[in-house]
């Protein structure tokens, strides 16, 4: 690795001014990525600026009317060992719980793994599905946005030069709702996805009929996709081995995959299809458990 | 000479502080600086988990966090599993089990089994399997580091 100052500000003011004091910069969370990346070379800044010491980053917080705020440095580790968010909000442990190994999630954050923006990453079909934002800082004031709307190509997002990511924002989620993730890798663990689907269904009191829906899917093109039109598709409708397979011809009509030594383009699309199927099937459990 | 920074650390129980360049990993820190040369080096892009370390209490690769980020931290590593002469019911274990060949990946094996045990001494076989998914191994096939482990967690100074 080629020379680099190293910055631990404790504050989101000194972060802001590191950002601006003219040198390239890089953020060091979990290190997972960046510290390979800067190793290998393929990517050069003049420094690191350790967030970790900053407060609003490496806390969470429940919101008054039942949101969920992560600060985008908070391992995930922490997350899943906190029994109130495996029950509450089982869709961010099934996506926390598969990234890497133990030793990755003790380190490896939401903010991360967003930032990372690689289009196969694995937190951001279930936060995409949970209805996730993000909230943005940068000397200018904060700014918050629909987590789909971050990603602009293959590790290309719309952060600029001094701005960070604070938290990612779980919005409180409907009475009767469930949420799953889903992941297609050729071993049990430690893989990236060949593809992965976020899902979530909201029925209706009666938990008889459809009244929205959710559907993200990775790994099938250069960005994470929000498949808006799977979930419309849903609406009104009775949660039935039909209307889910509609749902799944959808999102695998908006996939866009190349083939690589991970899966060939057919692959991908089948796997889009059959995992989105099953990611309803089990958002729809979920949603008649809550 | 390029600019070096002091960093505090509590190393396996002891207090020290060390000089570090901003660049350098833990994994090269504890290697090259500090004489630590039981911390094995793998892939050095945190794939294969031969470089684990305990810091505050959490498995690392240590290949994947920078010297300077050890400041104020504990950092246990295989160095520090063992009591004295006395070794870890794990590291017996894994003697009495034949649990490793080349030896590469032992001391990551050790540390990551020692958080576990730690704080899930009654772990069954799925759930080492699965935590130990981060730790690769080309030569046992992971039988026999498996039994090791499951060995050492029916030993009593392991589950007390």
């Amino acid at each position: 690795m080629k020379e680099i100052d190293y910055l631990a500000p404790s504050s989101l003011g000194e972060a802001y001014a590191a950002l601006q004091n003219g040198k390239t910069s890089a953020f060091l969370a979990g290190g997972t990525d960046i510290i390979v990346q800067l190793r290998e070379g393929r990517k050069e800044v003049d420094q690191l600026i350790d967030v970790k010491h900053i407060p609003e980053l490496v806390s969470y917080a429940w919101t008054d009317d039942g949101g969920l705020v992560i600060g985008a440095s908070v391992p995930f580790a922490e997350i899943y060992e906190d029994d109130e968010i495996v029950r509450r909000l089982p869709c961010v442990i099934d996506c926390a719980t598969l990234v890497g190994g133990i030793q990755i999630q003790s380190r490896a954050c939401f903010g991360g793994n967003i930032g990372n923006s690689g289009p196969a990453a694995d937190t951001v079909p279930a936060l995409i599905a949970l209805g996730a934002t993000l909230t943005l800082g940068s000397a200018d004031g904060a700014r918050d946005l629909p987590l789909e709307d971050f990603f602009t190509g293959p590790g290309q997002n719309v952060l600029g030069p001094g701005e960070l990511i604070i938290t990612v924002n779980i919005p409180p989620q409907p009475a009767n709702s469930g949420s799953f993730f889903h992941r297609f890798i050729p071993r049990n663990e430690m893989d990236i996805a060949v593809v992965n689907v976020g899902a979530r269904i909201d029925l209706d009191a009666g938990g008889e009929r459809i009244e929205g829906a959710r559907i993200s899917v990775g790994a099938v093109a250069p960005v994470p996709l929000f498949v808006a039109a799977a979930g419309d598709a849903l609406v009104g409708e009775t949660p039935t081995e039909d209307s889910f397979a509609r749902a799944a011809d959808i999102a695998a009509e908006a996939a866009t995959p190349i083939t690589d030594m991970r899966g060939s383009i057919a692959q991908r699309v089948h796997l889009t299809r059959v995992l989105t199927y099953r990611a309803l099937d089990r958002a729809l459990e979920r949603a008649r458990e809550a | 000479m390029p600019r070096r920074t002091h960093i505090q650390t509590t190393l396996n129980g002891e207090e020290i502080d060390f000089l570090c360049e901003p660049r350098q990993s833990l994994l090269e820190v504890l290697r090259d600086e500090l004489g630590l040369t039981g911390t094995k080096e793998g892939c050095n892009n945190g794939n294969c988990g031969a470089c684990s370390v305990l810091m505050d209490g959490r498995v690392v690769n240590s290949c994947c966090v920078l010297g300077v980020e050890a400041e104020g931290a504990e950092v246990v590593t295989i160095e520090g599993v063992a009591d004295g002469d006395t070794l870890h019911p794990l590291q017996q274990c894994f003697l009495e089990e034949a649990a490793l060949q080349c030896g590469v990946c032992t001391p990551g094996f050790i540390v990551a089994a020692k958080a576990l045990l730690d704080s899930e001494p009654d772990a069954d076989e799925g759930r080492v399997r699965h935590w130990l998914a981060g730790n690769l191994c080309r030569c046992t096939g992971y039988d026999k580091i498996v039994r090791a482990v499951l060995k050492a967690s029916e030993m009593e100074e392991v589950s007390a």
